[in-house]
């Protein structure tokens, strides 16, 4: 039986939990969450928003306040302990042990659990076949490339076959390129596990194309759980709506006079150039060729700013005057 | 680095090496092969065949072993907790109480030695008020042992208190995820990311305790010890060859005894 087809996976229910820390301060409000069976869930806010603590209370390294519960399934774990809980959890920086190679890596777990050496030896196998890691099995850890190394920790964390799996920002620490190459992997991989998953992130493109569903926090509370077209199209706060892509806003006399209405919230793709005429009025700053857009930073003719993205062909340069439709707006 | 550079910094190096280490060194070594009065074979000789110098270097060495042990053996669990609690109360007045005998010299911690388990010491006062046999060891073995534990424990604290904090917090936790007892965390994980740290705090116990000097002194000139033999032929019997053969012993003992420690440690490391 491989391991894919041997994990099976649980939904994680948490009721109620909070985290106060012992000077007072609250990191988590009290909040309720479910995590559905195989889904991917990505946790996403701003550094200080309680993400990593939400992540370390379901693996049960921070313990919740009274009164909350953590479920995976029907096992009631809030009081199980880290050790016992059957998580696979991947760290920021992957805290690999620098005392063991690839292989005694991948292999902790299942020594801890006293499996013979012989199941062992081709779990440990099977895993870096997983990874796409069969050369390495012998390395030390510090010659392993940034890249390498996440494959490692995640093939660690998968290999004792745990309930769930928590994934606390398994990006970062790679450059922008390899990132990129990688969340097509990582999200190839966890389809093909099936696993339940939560992952923390403070990137918003991270999260949409990892999270089968993405929940945006802010200052320890929930600001709002959906997947991730919802979430762009039906932003439930400004917060929600600036966190996942720029937003923009209007107001004033001429967005009045064009638009019928006192302000505009918009994004930057959603603008139309147009040369001067109808519309409102705006005058480009700077222009910035990406190839496969143009982003350009205007200014209305009262001096606020706003950011569109136009086509690669699009022709204006700084200083000149255009005017700009919107193909939509979303109530301010 | 150019090569006129490399020879600025490296004759002053060689210069000084040479002149406040080879020859000196040299110069004790051939004062070793010379035949003390009234003998006719050379001092290292002398030193390699009497039992009583053999009986010295056991001492030493024993003691010395055993010493460094306690130390790292006491030293252990309370860096590690003093590292992981950075804030209980009393902690700093207790980091203070613990560095304090740092500064001092080996004869005042004799002195210290001799006021808690000497004749007149606390624990002889105790002993006598509670059983009515006396209880003293400041004039023997066991009181150097306690003078050695006074002055390394402050040194070793400070060197594995360090260590313990260079111990990425995540490793720790990563092992508990994947199941890994407190015990196991602390074989698995700890005890291999500080071996580095436990092999150099353990040879500077080790080479500290056996060239220690004032203490002993402090506390009787009778406890046979090398640096105390070293001290007897050098300065009562003018016994200066056999003084200097002893020299030369202790300082191979203590490279052997820190060698092998070295080698063990290292292959332990290469073994996990």
């Amino acid at each position: 039986m491989t391991l894919a087809s041997s994990l099976q996976a649980l939904s994680i229910t948490l009721t109620h939990c909070a985290k106060t820390w012992p000077d007072g301060s609250r990191a988590l409000e009290p909040l309720n969450l479910e995590v559905r069976a195989g889904e991917t869930l990505a946790l996403l806010g701003p550094s200080g928003c309680g993400k990593t603590t939400l992540l370390r209370m379901i693996c049960g390294l921070e313990k919740t306040d009274a009164g909350g519960t953590i479920r995976f399934g029907s096992d009631d774990v809030t009081r199980t302990a880290p050790e016992a809980r059957g998580v696979g959890v991947v760290f920021q920086g992957y805290a690999l042990f620098p005392n063991m190679n690839v292989a005694q890596n991948i292999g902790y777990g299942l020594k801890i659990r006293g499996v013979d050496s012989v199941t062992r030896h081709r779990r440990v196998t099977e895993m870096l076949e997983l990874v796409e890691l069969e050369a390495l099995a012998e390395r030390r850890i510090d010659q392993l490339s940034g890249g390498q190394r996440q494959r490692v920790a995640l093939a660690r964390a998968i290999a004792i076959e745990p309930r769930v799996l928590l994934l606390d920002e398994p990006l970062t620490a790679l450059d922008a390129r390899l990132r990129q190459q990688l969340r097509v992997d990582l999200s190839a991989l966890l389809k093909k596990l099936g696993i339940t998953c939560v992952i923390v992130t403070h990137d918003q493109e991270e999260a949409m194309m990892l999270g089968d569903r993405v929940a945006v926090m802010s200052a320890g509370r929930l600001e709002q759980l959906g997947n991730p077209e919802m979430l762009y199209r039906q932003p439930a706060s400004n917060f929600v709506a600036d966190f996942l892509g720029t937003l923009c806003h209007l107001r004033g006399g001429p967005v009045k006079h064009h638009h019928g209405v006192d302000s505009l919230t918009f994004r930057p793709h959603e603008v139309q150039l147009q040369a001067p005429g109808h519309g409102l009025a705006a005058s480009i700053r700077a222009r910035f060729y990406l190839g496969s857009h143009v982003r350009f930073e205007l200014v209305l003719d009262d001096g606020q700013p706003f950011t569109a993205l136009a086509g690669p062909d699009a022709p204006w340069q700084p200083g000149d005057s255009v005017s700009i439709t919107l193909n939509q707006t979303h109530a301010a | 680095m150019g090569r006129r550079a490399w020879l600025i910094i490296a004759i002053p190096a060689v210069t000084l090496f040479i002149a406040f280490w080879l020859l000196p060194m040299a110069k004790l070594a051939g004062l070793g092969a010379a035949t003390p009065q009234g003998m006719d074979v050379s001092a290292y000789w002398l030193v390699l065949t009497q039992p009583r110098y053999w009986q010295s270097l056991a001492n030493t060495v024993g003691l010395s072993l055993a010493a460094t042990l306690a130390t790292l053996a006491i030293a252990l669990p309370v860096s590690r907790f003093l590292a992981r609690h950075p804030a209980f109360p009393g902690r700093r007045v207790l980091m203070s109480l613990l560095i304090f005998p740092l500064a001092f010299p080996g004869v005042v911690v004799g002195f210290l030695v001799i006021l808690a388990t000497g004749r007149q010491g606390v624990l002889n006062t105790l002993a006598k008020a509670i059983s009515g046999e006396p209880m003293v060891l400041a004039y023997g073995m066991a009181g150097l042992f306690i003078g050695y534990l006074y002055f390394l424990l402050p040194r070793t604290i400070g060197v594995l208190m360090a260590a313990v904090e260079g111990i990425d917090k995540h490793w720790l936790e990563a092992a508990q995820t994947l199941g890994a007892s407190p015990w196991r965390r602390f074989v698995d994980i700890e005890l291999p990311a500080l071996t580095s740290a436990l092999t150099a705090a353990g040879a500077m116990c080790f080479a500290t305790a056996m060239g220690a000097f004032g203490t002993v002194f402090t506390l009787g000139t009778k406890i046979d010890v090398l640096p105390i033999t070293i001290y007897d032929e050098f300065t009562n019997y003018a016994n200066i060859p056999v003084a200097a053969a002893l020299s030369v012993v202790l300082g191979l003992a203590t490279w052997a005894a820190l060698y092998i420690a070295n080698t063990l440690a290292s292959r332990s490391a290469q073994r996990r």
